[in-house]
């Protein structure tokens, strides 16, 4: 009993941290409609600035000055993030909004590293706060207790703030409709700054105020960053009282999970969060969001058309090029563009589905890395030959698919993106911790293709005819009657909808698809590198794909790959220097900003500008 | 006090506005009038700047308003009631009118909550409830009541009467004039002619984004041709 209570209360503590962070997404949310992936870096610059300030103000009052300064100086650092890097887009797709908040992750990570080193800091015991209490005979630390209490007042200002003062009714009623708020006099970017610094001051509020229990390292932004997600998801976004409820909920349940079922704690997590989901798609204390008021960005949508007979003797001549690549090239060449063309499959899979499809998936790794696995694991157990294998990896990815999918296709836009990427930590989390048969964080080894294909020369061109096969016949469904009907559940859900169109089982058709060929690609991956490990199918995997789709270009067909392609060109080059991360952050964001058309995009626009293409008949 | 000269305004690559140009007096109440999708509302965005006129220019009591931001424009006396309402459903009668609130203005009827429940008793009576609760009569009214409260020296009201029971339509009208008499300025869009000559001392007549008539109720009545052209259905 005594036990029991114990972690109950660790479990409330911990409550507090997170329902800072998760309150202040979700404010910004609520106004701005941006989900802020950079909230985690928020939360862990507040840790290094308290930190840095505990260590020189003195006492128990430089202890507390320092966690109430370092919200402020967060909050000040979210204005320059909210003025340099959002306000440009508030009106771009929300993908545009997602990537350029990523890029501010990556920066803020170097920009960490740079100031306050790579080593993890041990945070001060609060003065005054350092012992334990007996609590039915088991020890509970004084710092607890102090959080437990100090957390309903920080919910209750909130409450008082959004519901009783000026500001406070402008926010709610901007939450709904920006425009009319400005219509009626209010400034609104002064609005939204305002927010932002609110939002940002309560994620450094919640960075500094964890420190006598968690300190402060450089991994602490992408840790809290799902656990965020999962809260604001399961609470409903936007939802202050809902991010109250589900970070006590989150916190309680990992404590507990912790100590009962240490194998599993993740799984539980995620599992309440798909039954939460379920239940109620737009979480516990949501509203349901209506769908489409995302404007465009730049000029209208091209019509998509088949490549003409110029850009298909280029494909031929490249094809020929890189079958050439053997007879000059070196193996390692060979390697590098093996590992290129199976990135390439994966990245067209995400941009068949993100451009074609208009769904946003965030957590495209997990069929990618499905697939892998599950080729890999009937290796293993079932010693099954590889031709086999790597038939199911695409097969098993798909299934994956078709049931991540059957979820997420009830939601769109933001909710869509955050329940896939929600989905894929729970495989993450499966495939991490259930170590007997997925060998946890040491991966499955000794993975190798058949004899026939086992010299690097026959592997090469293996993957040559399978990738680029996958590449055309997604570029041909694109172009075949099902790919108009997803383009049409794309422009206009309800328009289709009236036309006759079954728009849910479109998307999730279109869903299982790009799953598939993202498992194909884990595949080939499997077999080309003989292992497998848990971090394929992580959060990082899923974004280098996004990031790739996006530098390449959203609107156009060949974006992934020529993005892939790019990426894995200097990736190698690039993360040999120390700070490359704060590069590639500010090239995101410039992009995101500058050259919302992608490498693709802008390369045709130049074409077009000098006349080496044919501008094209744009519709009204 | 409100002059509109020669704008164009489009959506996309879909010109909308056409070279639209009248002007409206103090103290004056003039109707818009035109079929659906004439560019009455367009017209409404234009002035208010939620829709940016591509060229031509708009300026409000003396100032070139061509461009600003919509708050801006606000904050100068422009009193805008969309059609579609837009009331804030989550939030209360009161709080709704609070968002709408900006300090008094020289030689402008101002207003206080008080006298807005006066003249709208109805929204007193639920003034806790939220925007989701209320009639297509109430909102009407709120919306109205929310634009007052930022004591604008010139309202646009677009498309009041629609989708609202005859018997408020009525009271409607009678509130317009009532404004009329404290000396508001009044740009009312309709479809609905009895209700434009109730109102209104002048009808601007529109029709494919361009003005086709201006001129009083009585020139309109001597030219059936005109009524007939752009007004029957």
């Amino acid at each position: 009993m005594g036990l029991f209570v114990a972690q109950l209360l660790t479990g409330l503590a911990n409550a507090a941290a997170l329902f800072l962070v998760a309150s202040g997404l979700s404010l910004i949310f609520g106004v701005t409609r941006i989900v802020n992936f950079a909230h985690g870096s928020l939360y862990m610059l507040g840790a290094y600035v308290g930190l840095t300030l505990m260590n020189t103000l003195p006492g128990a009052f430089g202890f507390w000055g320092s966690i109430v300064l370092a919200g402020l100086v967060v909050g000040l650092i979210g204005i320059l993030i909210e003025i340099c890097v959002l306000r440009p887009i508030y009106r771009a797709p929300e993908l545009f909004q997602l990537v350029a908040t990523f890029g501010v992750i990556l920066v803020i990570q170097d920009l960490a590293l740079m100031i306050w080193g790579a080593e993890d800091r041990l945070g001060p015991r609060a003065p005054g706060l350092k012992s334990v209490v007996r609590i039915l005979g088991e020890p509970v630390p004084q710092y607890d207790l102090a959080l437990i209490a100090i957390t309903p007042f920080i919910l209750f200002a909130l409450w008082w703030f959004i519901t009783r003062t000026r500001i406070g009714i402008l926010v709610r009623a901007a939450t709904q409709d920006r425009e009319m708020v400005g219509a009626l006099g209010v400034n609104q970017s002064w609005l939204f700054t305002g927010v932002f610094f609110l939002g940002a001051a309560l994620a450094g509020l919640g960075g500094a105020i964890q420190l006598p229990k968690g300190g402060a390292d450089l991994l602490m932004d992408l840790n809290i960053i799902s656990a965020v997600f999962v809260v604001v998801v399961i609470g409903g976004m936007g939802s202050i009282p809902g991010a109250f409820i589900a970070s006590v909920l989150i916190s309680v349940l990992n404590v507990f999970g912790v100590a009962y079922i240490p194998q599993s704690t993740l799984v539980l997590i995620y599992v309440v969060m798909a039954v939460v989901l379920t239940v109620r798609p737009y979480g516990l204390l949501g509203r349901e969001e209506k769908a489409g008021e995302h404007g465009q960005v730049g000029e209208v949508e091209r019509p998509i058309r088949p490549v003409g007979t110029r850009g298909r003797a280029f494909v031929f001549v490249l094809l020929v090029v890189l079958a050439c690549v053997p007879f000059v090239g070196s193996s390692f060449l060979q390697v590098l563009i093996t590992d290129i063309l199976i990135f390439c499959l994966f990245a067209a899979s995400l941009q068949f589905i993100l451009s074609s499809g208009g769904l946003v998936s965030f957590g495209h790794a997990v069929f990618f890395g499905g697939g892998a696995y599950a080729a890999a694991l009937l290796v293993t157990y079932a010693d099954t030959p590889m031709e086999l294998a790597l038939l199911c990896a695409p097969l098993g990815a798909g299934l994956l698919a078709l049931g991540i999918g059957w979820f997420c296709i009830r939601l769109s836009g933001v909710y869509f993106a955050m329940l896939t990427l929600a989905f894929s930590q729970l495989v993450w989390s499966l495939v991490y911790q259930w170590g007997a048969v997925t060998g946890g964080d040491d991966g499955l080894v000794n993975i190798w293709p058949s004899a026939w294909l086992s010299g690097t020369t026959a592997y090469y061109y293996f993957t040559l005819a399978v990738g680029v096969g996958g590449i055309l016949v997604l570029r041909h469904i694109i172009h075949s009657p099902f790919g108009y009907t997803l383009r049409a559940t794309r422009d206009s859900a309800r328009q289709a909808e009236a036309t006759g169109i079954d728009v849910k089982r479109v998307q999730w058709l279109a869903f299982a698809l790009a799953g598939t060929m993202a498992g194909l690609a884990g595949g080939l991956f499997v077999f080309s590198k003989g292992s497998i490990f848990p971090n394929e199918l992580e959060i990082g995997k899923s974004f280098d794909a996004l990031i790739v789709v996006f530098l390449g270009g959203v609107k156009t067909l060949s974006g992934g790959v020529v993005g892939a392609v790019f990426m894995e060109s200097i990736k190698d080059w690039l993360t040999r220097l120390e700070y490359w991360r704060l590069i590639l952050g500010l090239v995101i964001i410039g992009v995101v900003i500058i050259a919302p058309d992608g490498i693709v995009g802008s390369l045709r626009k130049l074409g077009e500008r000098i006349g080496l293409l044919k501008e094209q008949e744009s519709m009204r | 006090m409100l002059e509109i000269d020669g704008i164009h305004s489009f959506y996309g690559k879909a010109h909308i506005l056409n070279d639209m140009s009248f002007s409206v007096a103090r103290g004056e109440v003039v109707a818009l009038l035109g079929r659906n999708g004439a560019g009455k509302t367009t017209t409404m965005k234009s002035i208010m700047q939620l829709v940016r006129p591509r060229s031509g220019s708009v300026s409000f009591a003396g100032t070139d308003i061509t461009g600003l931001p919509a708050h801006k424009v606000a904050r100068l006396g422009l009193g805008y009631v969309p059609e579609e309402r837009r009331i804030f459903t989550d939030l209360t009668i009161l709080e709704n009118l609070e968002v709408g609130r900006q300090s008094p203005r020289a030689q402008t009827p101002s207003w206080t909550i008080e006298a807005l429940f006066e003249l709208f008793p109805n929204l007193e009576e639920r003034r806790n409830n939220r925007g989701k609760a209320l009639s297509g009569g109430e909102q009407q009214m709120l919306t109205i009541a929310r634009t007052l409260m930022g004591n604008p020296s010139l309202l646009l009201l677009d498309e009041p009467s629609e989708g609202i029971a005859p018997v408020i339509v009525e009271q409607m009208a009678k509130t317009i004039l009532k404004f009329k008499a404290d000396g508001l300025t009044v740009v009312i869009s309709e479809q609905n002619l009895h209700f434009a000559k109730m109102v209104a001392d002048r009808a601007v007549i529109i029709e494919g984004g361009a003005k086709k008539f201006d001129g009083t109720f009585q020139d309109l009545e001597e030219d059936p041709q005109v009524r007939d052209a752009y007004l029957s259905i």
